[in-house]
C-alpha cells in the first residue's frame, strides 16, 4: 500500500503552511527567461506568460520575463536543453506540471531524471474529477467503483490523456483507494483531449469521464454531465463548492494536476532562493488569487524544499502505479 | 434558421476588420496567382502560404481567413491558364481546357475568362450557403459517431480517395499506406510506448504534418524545377489576345441553368470524403454534356456551357469539401486535408464541438468566404489581364521564392533545425514519388488521419472487450462500410472508361490531385 504513505504526505503538503528557505538577497535576474516546453496556447505557455506578467505587475521583477517556446517530446526537448546546455543559468525558469512528473516517472524523457533540475515552486493546481452523463443511472462514486469491482468489462472510462497519462492515473488512484487491487482491469479509453472524451461520454460510447475540473466545468454548466467526485482534499470554493469530494464518499483519493516551475540543476543557491521567494510573494498576493480563480486553479502552495519533496513523492507514486499497470518494468 | 443567420451576422462582425479584409484580399490575390501558375494548385498554394501565416503571428481566425481565401482564389485562378494556354493551372481546372481554349482560339478569350469567373462565383456563392445549412445539421448527427463509426468514416475517406480521379488505384493505396506508416512515428497514446523514434526525442511527438506538407508539396516543386531547369509556360500567354471582357447577355442567359445544375453536382461531390474538386468539375462537365449536347456537336469546340459547367462545379466542390472538415474533422479533399492540419496546429480541433466552442472561428471563416468570393469576382473580371501577365513570371524567379518561404516559414514555426532536415527529407521523397507518378495527397491524409484512425479502432475494440464485431454493430457504421466498399470497387469497374475521358487533357504534374 504505497499509496497510503504518499497520500498522507501529499495531504500534509497540501494542507501545510509554506516552508520557506532563508530570505534571499543579493540576486536579481538580469535577463529573466521562462521556457514553455510547448507551443503557444497550452497550459505551460500560460504558466510562463501569466507568471511573467504578474511578477512584473507586482514589482517583483523589474524587467519583462522573456518567454521562449521550446516544444517537443512532451517537454523532453526543453528538459534535455536545460540539463545539457543551460545547467548553470541563474536567470532561467521552466514551466512544469503533473505531466512533467508523469513523464519523468515513466522514463519518457530518455536519459533524464528529476534530480537533474531544481524544483522551485507550485502556482496552483487543477483537481481531477470523475463524471458521468447527466442522465446516467450511476449516482455517486462508490456506485461507479462497485460496478468496476464486480465486472470491470461493463464500465469504460474515457479521459483526455494517453494510457499511463495523468487522467488515467487519477481513476486508478481512486480505484486503488476503494480496494480494487488489480487496477489493470479498469478499462480506460484514451481520447485526444478532454473535449473529445466528454463528447464520447455524451454519445454513450463510454460510461464515465476522468479529467480536470477546468475541462469539465463548461459541460457541467450546460447540464450535460454530472460530477461524481472531485479528487481534492476538501471541497473547493466558489462555484465548485457543489461538487462532492471523493474523500467524503469514503474514497480516500487525491489527484491534482499541479502547475509550477523547475530551474537548472546548477543554479546558484542565492538565485534559487531568490526565485523561490519571488514566486512565494506572488502567490501570496490577492491579484494572484484572482488569476487562479479566473483560470480554474485551486490552491497548491508549495515552495522550495517542500515542493522538491512533493514532486519526488508524486514521481515515486506514479512510478509504482505505472509498474502495477505494466507501462514500465 | 434564425439562429444560423444571427451566427452568420456575428461572423461578419469578426471578419469585417481591416486586418481580416486585407488578409482576405491578399489571400485572394495570391491564391489566384497560385491557381493560374501551372503546377501550383490549391494544395501546394495553401501549403506554401502556411509558413507565412505563422510567421506573421496571426491568430486562428485571421490565419484561416488568409488560407481559405487562397483556397478559393486558386479555384478561380486555375481556369486562366486552362483557357489561355490549354495547360490547366491546377488539376480541377483541366475540364475547363476542353471548351475554354477553343473559345480563346475563336477570339473569345476575354468572354471565356469573364464567363468562367461568373460561373466560379455562382458555384462558390451557393456552395457557401450549402456549407452554412449543411454543416450544423451534420454536427447534430455527429453524436451518433462513436469510435467504431469514426473508424468506418476514416476507412471510407481512404477507400474513396483514389476514386475516379486517380490514374492508378494501387498507387493511391500505396501512398495512403505510406502515410499511415509515417503516422505511426512517435509515442503511441494508447500504451505510452514510443514507436520508430530511435531514441530521438524530437520524434516523440511524431512528425509535424505541416513540415511534411511543405516538404512534399512546396519543396518537391523546387526539386522538379531544378531537374528540368526550364519552364514551358514561359511567355506563351502573349500569343493570345484577351479581347472583349464582358460576355453578351444572351450567353449569360444560356449558361445560367448550367451553372445552377453544376453547382449542385459539384457541391455533392465536394461533401463526399476524398472526392474533391477534380471530381466536381468532371461530373459537372460530363453531366452537362449529356444534358444539352448529347450528340456531341458543340461541346469541345468552344461551347460557353462547357466553360461554365466545370468552373461552377469545381468551385462548388471547394465549398462542399469544407463541410465534412468543419463538422466531422474529416477532410473532403486534398486541400481541406492541408487546412485541417493548419487548424490542428492552431490548437483548434475540428469536429462536433467546433461550432459550440469556437463559434467565432467557424462563422468568421464562413463570413470571410462570402467576402472573399465577392473580392474574387471583382478581381477576376476587370483585373484578369494582370493575372495573365503573371503567367509570364519565369520559374527561375518563382522557385527560389518558394524555397525561401518554405525554409524561413518552417523555421519560424518550430525554431528547430531538426524540422528543416525532416522537411528536406520530405521534399526529396515528394520528388521521387512524383517521378513515379504516386499521388501525394493520400500520404498527407495518412499522416494526418492515421493516428485518429488507429486510436478509434483500438478504442472501439477496447470498449467492447476485444470483440471485433463491434465495428459493424450500428446501422450507421454498416452504411459507412457499404459506401466505402462501393467507393473502392466502383472505380475499378467503371474507372477505366471514365479515366480515359477525364485524363485526356491532363496536367503533367497530375499527381497533385485535389
Amino acid at each position: 500500500m504505497i499509496f497510503k504513505a504518499t497520500r498522507l504526505t501529499l495531504a500534509a503538503a497540501l494542507l501545510g503552511a509554506t516552508t520557506l528557505g532563508a530570505f534571499a538577497e543579493g540576486f536579481t535576474p538580469e535577463n529573466p527567461e521562462c521556457i514553455a516546453p510547448a507551443n503557444p496556447g497550452g497550459g505551460w505557455d500560460f504558466t510562463c506568460r501569466q507568471v511573467g506578467k504578474s511578477l512584473q505587475d507586482q514589482g517583483l521583477l523589474d524587467k519583462t520575463m522573456q518567454v521562449v517556446n521550446l516544444a517537443g517530446g512532451g517537454g523532453g526537448v526543453a528538459f534535455a536543453e536545460v540539463v545539457n546546455k543551460r545547467g548553470d543559468d541563474n536567470d532561467l525558469i521552466v514551466a512544469a506540471s503533473s505531466a512533467t512528473a508523469t513523464r519523468l516517472a515513466q522514463g519518457a524523457y530518455p536519459g533524464n531524471t528529476m534530480d537533474q533540475v531544481r524544483w522551485l515552486a507550485s502556482i496552483g493546481a487543477d483537481y481531477g474529477v470523475i463524471a458521468v452523463a447527466a442522465d446516467s443511472e450511476i449516482k455517486d462514486l462508490p456506485a461507479l467503483l462497485d460496478m468496476i469491482k464486480s465486472d470491470p468489462t461493463t464500465v469504460s472510462v474515457a479521459g483526455g490523456s494517453a494510457v499511463g497519462g495523468w487522467d488515467h492515473l487519477k481513476v486508478l488512484i481512486a480505484a486503488n483507494a476503494y480496494g480494487i487491487d488489480d487496477v489493470r482491469t479498469v478499462k480506460y479509453i484514451a481520447f485526444d483531449g478532454g473535449g473529445e472524451a466528454v463528447t464520447q461520454l455524451l454519445a454513450g460510447s463510454v460510461q464515465a469521464f476522468t479529467g480536470d475540473i477546468s475541462e469539465a466545468k463548461g459541460f457541467v454548466d450546460s447540464g450535460d454531465i454530472r460530477v461524481l467526485a472531485v479528487l481534492s482534499p476538501e471541497r473547493l470554493g466558489g462555484e465548485f463548492a457543489d461538487f462532492p469530494t471523493a474523500k467524503e464518499q469514503g474514497v480516500d483519493a487525491i489527484g491534482a494536476n499541479w502547475r509550477g516551475f523547475y530551474a537548472p540543476g546548477d543554479m546558484s543557491d542565492a538565485a534559487y532562493d531568490a526565485w523561490v521567494q519571488k514566486i512565494a510573494d506572488l502567490y501570496a498576493t490577492p491579484e494572484w488569487k484572482e488569476v487562479m480563480a479566473n483560470n480554474g486553479l485551486a490552491p497548491l502552495d508549495l515552495q522550495g524544499e517542500a515542493f522538491q519533496s512533493f514532486v519526488s513523492d508524486s514521481v515515486a507514486q506514479i512510478q509504482q502505479i505505472s509498474k502495477d499497470i505494466g507501462i514500465i518494468k | 434558421m434564425m439562429d444560423t443567420l444571427i451566427s452568420l451576422a456575428d461572423g461578419f462582425a469578426v471578419a469585417l476588420t481591416w486586418q481580416n479584409l486585407l488578409l482576405a484580399l491578399l489571400g485572394c490575390f495570391l491564391g489566384t496567382i497560385m491557381g493560374a501558375l501551372p503546377g501550383l494548385g490549391p494544395s501546394n498554394g495553401v501549403a506554401i502560404l502556411i509558413p507565412l501565416a505563422f510567421t506573421l503571428g496571426l491568430g486562428a481566425t485571421p490565419s484561416l481567413i488568409l488560407l481559405t481565401s487562397v483556397y478559393y482564389g486558386a479555384m478561380y485562378g486555375g481556369r486562366i491558364s486552362s483557357i489561355l494556354l490549354n495547360i490547366p493551372g491546377d488539376e480541377p481546372a483541366m475540364m475547363t481546357c476542353l471548351d475554354g481554349h477553343p473559345m480563346a482560339k475563336n477570339g473569345m478569350a476575354g468572354q471565356a475568362l469573364s464567363l468562367s469567373g461568373i460561373a466560379s462565383f455562382v458555384g462558390a456563392f451557393f456552395a457557401t450557403w450549402g456549407l452554412i445549412l449543411l454543416a450544423p445539421q451534420l454536427v447534430k448527427i455527429a453524436l451518433l459517431f462513436g469510435p467504431a463509426e469514426y473508424f468506418a468514416l476514416f476507412a471510407l475517406a481512404f477507400m474513396t480517395l483514389g476514386g475516379v480521379s486517380s490514374t492508378n488505384q494501387a498507387k493511391s493505396a500505396f501512398a495512403a499506406a505510406l502515410g499511415l506508416g509515417l503516422a505511426m512515428i512517435g509515442v503511441d497514446t494508447q500504451t505510452g510506448v514510443p514507436r520508430f523514434t530511435f531514441g530521438e526525442v524530437h520524434l516523440y511527438d511524431g512528425l509535424d504534418f505541416l513540415v511534411a506538407i511543405v516538404g512534399l508539396f512546396a519543396l518537391s516543386e523546387v526539386f522538379i524545377f531544378l531537374e528540368h531547369r526550364h519552364g514551358d509556360a514561359e511567355g506563351s500567354a502573349e500569343k493570345i489576345r484577351v479581347g472583349r471582357l464582358t460576355p453578351p447577355l444572351s450567353m449569360l442567359k444560356q449558361t445560367t441553368p448550367t451553372m445552377l445544375r453544376s453547382t449542385v453536382l459539384g457541391f455533392i461531390a465536394g461533401v463526399l470524403p476524398g472526392a474533391g474538386a477534380s471530381l466536381g468539375s468532371f461530373i459537372s462537365y460530363s453531366f452537362e454534356k449529356r444534358m444539352v449536347d448529347s450528340d456531341g456537336k458543340t461541346f469541345g469546340k468552344g461551347d460557353p456551357r462547357g466553360v461554365a459547367a466545370p468552373e461552377a462545379g469545381n468551385n462548388a466542390a471547394a465549398g462542399g469539401a469544407l463541410v465534412p472538415m468543419l463538422a466531422l474533422g474529416v477532410p473532403g479533399s486534398g486541400t481541406t486535408a492541408v487546412l485541417l492540419a493548419v487548424l490542428l496546429s492552431l490548437n483548434i480541433t475540428p469536429g462536433p464541438l467546433l461550432f459550440s466552442q469556437n463559434p467565432d472561428v467557424v462563422w468568421g471563416l464562413i463570413a470571410a468566404l462570402f467576402i472573399a468570393n465577392f473580392m474574387l469576382l471583382a478581381m477576376n473580371i476587370p483585373m484578369v489581364g494582370l493575372f495573365t501577365r503573371v503567367l509570364m513570371v519565369p520559374p527561375r524567379i518563382l522557385m527560389p521564392i518558394v524555397a525561401m518561404v518554405s525554409f524561413v516559414g518552417i523555421y519560424g514555426i518550430s525554431g528547430s533545425s531538426f524540422d528543416l532536415l525532416v522537411m528536406i527529407g520530405f521534399g526529396l521523397m515528394g520528388w521521387v514519388l512524383r517521378k513515379l507518378d504516386v499521388p501525394l495527397v493520400p500520404i498527407i491524409l495518412g499522416t494526418l488521419l492515421g493516428n485518429s484512425m488507429e486510436n478509434n479502432l483500438r478504442r472501439a475494440i477496447t470498449i467492447d472487450n476485444g470483440n471485433w464485431a463491434t465495428l459493424i454493430d450500428s446501422p450507421l457504421s454498416i452504411a459507412l462500410w457499404l459506401v466505402a466498399i462501393i467507393g473502392f470497387i466502383l472505380p475499378l469497374v467503371v474507372g477505366r472508361k471514365v479515366q480515359s475521358k477525364m485524363h485526356h487533357p491532363r496536367d503533367e504534374e497530375g499527381s497533385l490531385a485535389d
